[in-house]
């Protein structure tokens, strides 16, 4: 049911993205970096929001990869990127596969409540934990090598640009493949009708489970990568309103589409680093003041607005082209 | 033995707090179907209230005693603005939306409530002592505590047994049940819903303030306050049963108890406790302790 | 007591309808075997085998499939995306999430059993733009879509209109006919029953009180006067 957009907007975008470390000054590569690793996670909240199920607890994930980083270089000396990235989503896939024994039972408010548990534990544990886990002063990733690798400071930047690029490339394709899928389509179905569901043959609770653990490599992935390009790890990476946030971008991109969730993260980050600074005590305010206007006036988030724009633009260009 | 009666006495006290923290919570879900994400900013918001209302009390040079009653204005006062406020204007735009968004909205408000806080409050702490150190302490096996801890325990108790028997025993109570056992039916036989959405939600509005204002006197109340205590509803109304009154009070036993238990015996596992016992009733009980399955009919 | 010792046999190619009067138990006799509901007491037997306590997942990959006398569908999806997801549930491991959900066999056949529906007309458009009379097809297609032993039809036309009504069951009729497919249907109005019914089983309080040709159990006076209400 999907019709064809425009081909030339996404082209243009992933063109632009290409060239991003050339032409802007570093603060700015340091952000459209942060925004794409950010998306990875956030894309994972996306796919329950299709299923009509919030989760407020997958910064549990993202806080795995994160400290997988931290423990690998506080215990082995090891940062390297490349080899880290698929660790960390193995991890964030397993801890997945653990809890998601207990989650996939639930919907609804006790999904995102469960979620929510999960991820406030790890964060209490990694809290508490200090002579462990560093506490509040977290842990740091020293220099992040590429297969061996250590580039020279200047192009640090840009080696951790190209590659959270391409990671989220990836999974872009992944989870457009997922989606395209008989189980992609079946976690649509769950907010739809269960009881279909289950009498087709299909169990509800597998399909919510696989989707859960796909997210937690998605998690894991988004963790590491953030990891590398802030460059230090704190507790709060499994704190709720992390998790919020994710929500938050998945809603401002438009859940409904793969390539939305990444506006949207490229946009907050943005704005958030402006309004931080300028507005401290207003910024959450401007989030929340936001996500209502979206909710209540344009539900399909920043995508479907370009959406409508493109139809409108394409209508034009066909009634000239008749004129 | 001592450890005992200070365990059980700091979980009560505990306990009266939590439950007064919940109870709004539970009971806008229970008629509204909706968790209302905004309700630890209610809570922050008729903490700091209190506190504004009654220092200002104080600088004035007025009776001490009366701010107590300044708790319970700050209460209401928040309840009867915010509440009908947010219900009218927000959330009656999500009904019969998909439960994501219901979510979402509420959280948007909690958000927008934290922040309001901040720019009204600014964010330095605040705190009023008077209600708590003007009843004078007691002693219980060497530990001191405040005689306004066992009022707030009592005030628990007694509000608690107020809200079953206005639920249970009046006819505004019954109308409601009724509302949530079938909106449609209700409509039919002449019930005003709105009217029953919007008292319903001012309620919880209101016992989210009176919660935060009791807490006030003992605490700093400062921004952040919202956060933790969202969370801990969250906890002991999904171990007691969402939407139900006996659950909250159960689950804000539990909790209160087993933290008492942690701050005293295993202080690091004090955070973790509360998620780890919300974890496992919901493994064995999905619905929460008092809680009811529903299943559809086909 | 919803469902007193039922016990039913129907042979392979059957055409079975069930009557009984609102309450009498026909909608919670099939949630009962397909698993829906579970019995306060007593056990239930399908196909020789004791399957209490089984849920409607493995009592439909036993071969018992049902459809809802209101329509379950998938509101958001498209009609021929809902008849492949039925395909797609009988992969042996469940479905899949690699190979597309649009892939060429499954096309084929979604479309050929839309078209003995009569519904391939709608294959791309949601299932929320099909009338009522299409909603039921649709209900009943994803069911026989999934190549049950045994169909289970929950009051195929109710809900719909009078002049709807003879056509849905004539293409029902002629699509399970035409696979040799045994179904049972649950059904209000006697004039469809007498029609198309070989053999009706009337449900009383939770007990069949009769079962033959319809001619003959609807003529019966205690069936009148229960179902009826009238002798």
């Amino acid at each position: 049911m999907e019709t064809k957009r425009l081909p030339l907007a996404p082209a243009v975008g992933a063109g632009l993205l290409l060239v991003v470390p050339l032409v802007l000054p570093d603060w700015m590569k340091f952000i459209v970096t942060l925004a794409m690793a950010k998306f990875v996670a956030v894309l994972a909240v996306a796919l329950f929001l299709r299923a009509n199920l919030v989760t407020f607890g997958h910064a549990m994930f993202y806080a795995v990869g994160a400290y997988a980083v931290g423990f690998s270089v506080k215990w082995f000396g090891f940062g390297d990127v490349v080899v880290l990235l698929p660790v960390g989503a193995l991890l964030g896939a397993g801890v997945a596969a653990l809890v998601g024994l207990v989650i996939a039972r639930y919907r609804e408010v006790f999904f995102a409540m469960l979620n929510l548990a999960f991820s406030m534990m790890l964060y209490g544990v990694l809290l508490k934990l200090y002579w462990l886990t560093g506490g509040t002063d977290g842990l740091g990733v020293g220099v992040p090598t590429f297969l061996g690798y250590a580039p020279p400071r200047e192009y640090l930047r840009d080696f951790l640009y190209y590659t959270t690029l391409g990671v989220a490339g990836i999974v872009i394709y992944v989870v457009h493949r997922f989606l395209a899928s008989p189980l992609g389509f079946y976690l649509r179905a769950l907010a739809d009708n269960e009881i279909r569901i289950e009498y087709s043959g299909e169990s509800a609770r597998r399909v919510l489970y696989h989707t859960y653990v796909v997210s937690g490599a998605l998690g894991g992935l988004a963790g590491v990568l953030v990891a590398f390009t802030v460059g230090h790890i704190v507790p709060e990476y499994s704190f709720w309103i992390q998790s919020g946030d994710f929500v938050f971008v998945a809603l401002l991109g438009g859940y409904g589409s793969v390539v939305g969730p990444l506006i949207g993260s490229i946009a907050f980050e943005f704005i958030r680093t402006y309004a931080s600074k300028y507005f401290p005590n207003e910024w959450q305010m401007a989030l929340g003041i936001i996500m209502l206007a979206i909710i209540l006036f344009r539900p399909g988030g920043l995508w479907a607005i370009y959406e409508a724009l493109a139809a409108r633009v394409g209508r034009r260009t066909s009634e000239r082209q008749r004129a | 033995m001592r450890l005992l009666t200070t365990i059980a006495m700091d979980g009560t006290v505990f306990a009266a707090i939590l439950f007064l923290i919940s109870v709004g919570l539970t009971l806008v879900f229970g008629v509204l179907r909706i968790l209302n994400v905004a309700h630890g900013g209610l809570y922050a918001f008729g903490a700091f209230t209190a506190t504004t209302l009654a220092v200002w009390l104080l600088d004035l040079g007025a009776n001490p005693y009366l701010t107590y009653l300044m708790l319970l204005v700050a209460a209401v006062l928040v309840g009867v603005i915010a509440g009908p406020l947010i219900e009218r204007v927000f959330l009656q735009r999500v009904y019969g939306r998909a439960e994501a968004i219901q979510l979402l909205l509420t959280f948007s408000i909690f958000l927008i409530l934290d922040d309001l806080i901040k720019l009204i409050w600014g964010t330095k702490p605040l705190f009023v002592s008077a209600p708590y150190t003007l009843l004078g302490e007691f002693s219980l096996s060497g530990i001191r505590y405040s005689w306004y801890q066992v009022v707030l325990i009592a005030v628990a108790i007694v509000f608690g047994g107020v809200l079953v028997w206005a639920v249970r025993g009046t006819r505004i109570g019954k109308i409601a049940v009724s509302v949530i056992n079938d909106r449609e039916i209700s409509q039919a036989i002449g019930i005003n819903v709105n009217r029953v959405y919007v008292g319903s939600f001012t309620l919880g509005a209101f016992c989210a303030a009176l919660g935060g204002a009791l807490i006030a006197p003992t605490i700093a109340v400062a921004p952040g306050f919202a956060v933790d205590a969202t969370v801990l509803a969250f906890a002991v109304i999904a171990i007691g049963g969402m939407g139900n009154l006996e659950g909250a009070a159960l689950g804000a036993l539990i909790v209160g108890l087993l933290r008492a238990m942690a701050v005293h015996l295993l202080p690091e596992a004090d955070l973790v406790v509360i998620y780890v016992a919300m974890i496992a009733v919901l493994v064995f009980r999905p619905q929460g302790l008092f809680g009811q399955v529903e299943l559809r009919r086909i | 007591m919803a469902a007193d010792r039922i016990s039913v046999e129907i042979g392979a190619g059957e055409l079975v309808g069930i009557v009984g009067a609102n309450g009498s138990g026909k909608t919670t006799f099939l949630n009962l075997i397909t698993g829906y509901l579970t019995p306060e007491a007593g056990r239930i037997f399908l196909m020789g085998q004791d399957r209490t306590g089984l849920p409607p997942r493995v009592i439909t990959r036993l071969g018992v499939a049902r459809s809802f006398q209101i329509p379950q569908l998938y509101t958001n999806l498209s009609v021929l995306e809902s008849l492949l997801l039925s395909l797609a549930a009988q992969a042996d491991k469940g479905a899949g999430f690699w190979r597309p959900l649009y892939r060429h066999p499954w096309i084929d056949e979604g479309m050929e059993t839309l078209g003995r529906f009569g519904l391939e007309a709608y294959a791309h458009r949601p299932v929320n733009e099909l009338p009522e009379g299409g909603r039921k097809l649709l209900d009943i297609a994803l069911s026989f879509a999934l190549k049950p032993n045994l169909l289970l039809m929950d009051e195929p036309t109710s809900g719909v209109s009078i002049r709807d009504k003879f056509q849905i069951m004539d293409t029902l009729i002629k699509v399970v006919q035409e696979s040799r497919l045994t179904t049972i249907f649950v059904e209000h109005d006697m004039d469809v029953v007498q029609r198309y019914g070989r053999r009706v089983l009337a449900f009383n309080d939770g007990r069949v009180i009769a079962d033959g040709r319809p001619e003959a159990v609807l003529a019966d006076p205690d069936v009148r006067k229960a179902v009826l209400g009238r002798v």
